[in-house]
């Protein structure tokens, strides 16, 4: 302790005292305060880049969430509509096909009613000729035949019994 | 396991130095005992010579063929207070052997220290041998502050600069800033913050980085072969103990003083007997800084010095690389002491400020 004390310099004491302080006074001004700042900006600079990084991230994958929804919805709505277009073009299909059915169906029974009267018409058409070839034949016939008198009443006899049997 | 080799190598060294040592001695007593005792006497005069401060700035001194003994080195002024200002250049003492003279007052250097004396240079003595002569008040440019102002310019320019270069690179440190930036985020995220707090710690970092680089330079400049004993001079650990001392108790809060007079949470017999003790606390924690710091950088040249002078004991082969083997391994460890003390002395300032500022919120705690 003794030697301390025989040591101290008081001189030496203030002049350090005066000239530590200055060099604080002058560094914490020109020197540690900017540092400081300049470290603090740079740090709050490199969290807030974090953070929006993070954000952008976060956003994308919201972004990538949502896209594939969407696509998911659409892949949906796209099976739900085709499903919908076999549908509809299926039930066209057997419209079409019933109504043909039912046209054909119909044609060919106007057909056949057609054919039916056609053949109504020709059978009468061939019985007229029939009866006029008959009557014809029977003309020429009775022309020949009513000759002789004899004959000619017999056939009409004949005839008459043959009209009435008709 | 190499680390062990070369403790063991260490060890072995030592020994075997202790050892040629005893040997030398050995031989003393027989021969030329009387010159042997010279060397010493001088080797311990040269280092308690070095430890102090002085008035010149010598680099080297070495006895001339003649006799007559040469310092290489510059004179640095004398600025005294003892009834108006006495300014001269230090070159007056001729190394510290005359008496300078000024506006007819007469000064000598003893012991490093400048005392008023007569024409004679008469030093007069009390029973303990001390010198009584009338100390004025010295506040000379000596060698230590020649140092401090050295330590202060490149302080400046290196933080300075640094600092620029953050503002003209976008936040981006450049050259010799990019060593300084980790050290000085370190003593911010690690010392700072942890002891004082991140709400608090703001008012105090521009201290604890003055004194923390502030210590560690001239520790370092006290290594360099200029061999400048400053931060192991006391009253300079005084001075930056002072101001942690000073700045504690400034901005001690209620809480601060609270634990100190009236420990809170313990009963009242207690409470009485601990507030003095929390006093002495307040001016033991300052006191051991000083002390620290002074003891350690004062300890380190010692043990550097006394193992150069070793060679000059020995004058042998052996002993002489020995102890130039030893000089440079206390050497490098004394690199690491230098970075040491200073993170000790920054370190502890935050402790106390942060006891200064702490905030309790748990009162049942205590």
């Amino acid at each position: 302790m003794d030697k301390l004390l025989a040591e101290f310099s008081f001189g030496l004491f203030i002049v350090q005292t005066v000239l530590f302080v200055g060099l604080f006074l002058l560094l914490k001004k020109f020197a540690w305060k900017p540092i400081l700042g300049a470290v603090n900006e740079r740090e709050e600079g490199i969290k807030t880049a974090l953070d929006s990084a993070k954000n952008a991230r976060q956003e994308m994958e919201s972004l990538n969430a949502d896209n594939e929804r969407i696509l998911k919805e659409a892949r949906a709505e796209r099976e739900s509509m085709m499903k919908d277009a076999r549908q509809i073009k299926d039930a066209m299909i057997n419209e079409a096909k019933e109504e043909a059915k039912a046209e054909g169906t119909k044609m060919i029974e106007q057909a056949q009613a057609s054919i039916q009267s056609e053949k109504q018409a020709a059978i009468a058409d061939l019985k007229k000729q029939v009866a006029e070839l008959s009557i014809g034949i029977a003309e020429k016939v009775v022309r020949k035949e009513l000759a002789n008198d004899k004959d000619q009443s017999k056939l009409i006899e004949q005839l008459l019994k043959e009209v009435t049997i008709s | 396991m190499q680390r062990k080799n070369l403790v063991n190598l260490l060890t072995s060294l030592l020994l075997l130095v202790t050892f040629s040592m005893n040997a030398s001695e050995g031989n003393k007593t027989e021969g030329e005992g009387h010159g042997e005792n010279n060397i010493k006497q001088e080797i311990k005069e040269f280092i308690s010579h070095h430890l102090k401060d002085s008035h010149d700035f010598s680099v080297f001194s070495y006895t001339a063929e003649d006799g007559e003994k040469k310092h290489i080195g510059f004179s640095l002024p004398v600025i005294l207070v003892d009834n108006g200002l006495h300014v001269f250049s230090s070159s007056k003492f001729h190394h510290e052997t005359t008496v300078a003279e000024s506006n007819g007052n007469f000064y000598k250097i003893y012991h490093g220290q400048l005392v008023k004396t007569d024409s004679e240079g008469t030093i007069t003595y009390d029973a303990d041998h001390h010198a009584t002569n009338t100390k004025p008040i010295d506040l000379s440019i000596t060698k230590s502050v020649v140092m401090i102002i050295l330590t202060g310019l490149l302080m400046l320019w290196l933080f300075v600069g640094l600092a620029r270069s953050y503002a003209k690179n976008g936040g981006v440190a450049t050259g010799a800033g990019r060593f300084f930036e980790p050290i000085i985020l370190y003593i911010r995220d690690d010392i700072a913050i942890p002891n004082i707090g991140e709400k608090q710690h703001g008012k105090y970092m521009s201290f604890l980085l003055t004194v923390f680089f502030f210590i560690w330079f001239l520790n370092m400049f006290g290594l360099t072969p200029l061999g400048v004993n400053v931060t192991g001079n006391i009253a300079i650990t005084f001075s930056l103990a002072i101001l942690t001392f000073l700045i504690t108790n400034v901005s001690g809060n209620k809480n601060y003083w609270k634990h100190i007079f009236w420990m809170p949470g313990v009963p009242v017999p207690m409470k009485i007997i601990l507030a003095p003790i929390e006093l002495l606390g307040v001016f033991i924690k300052p006191f051991s800084l000083l002390i620290r710091l002074y003891a350690n950088m004062q300890a380190g040249h010692i043990v550097v010095m006394s193992l150069v002078g070793l060679i000059y004991v020995f004058q042998s082969w052996l002993g002489g690389s020995l102890s130039f083997f030893l000089v440079f391994a206390i050497s490098i460890i004394e690199i690491l002491v230098a970075l040491l003390q200073a993170y000790i002395f920054t370190m502890l300032s935050a402790l106390y400020f942060g006891f200064a500022v702490e905030e309790h919120d748990h009162e049942e705690a205590h």
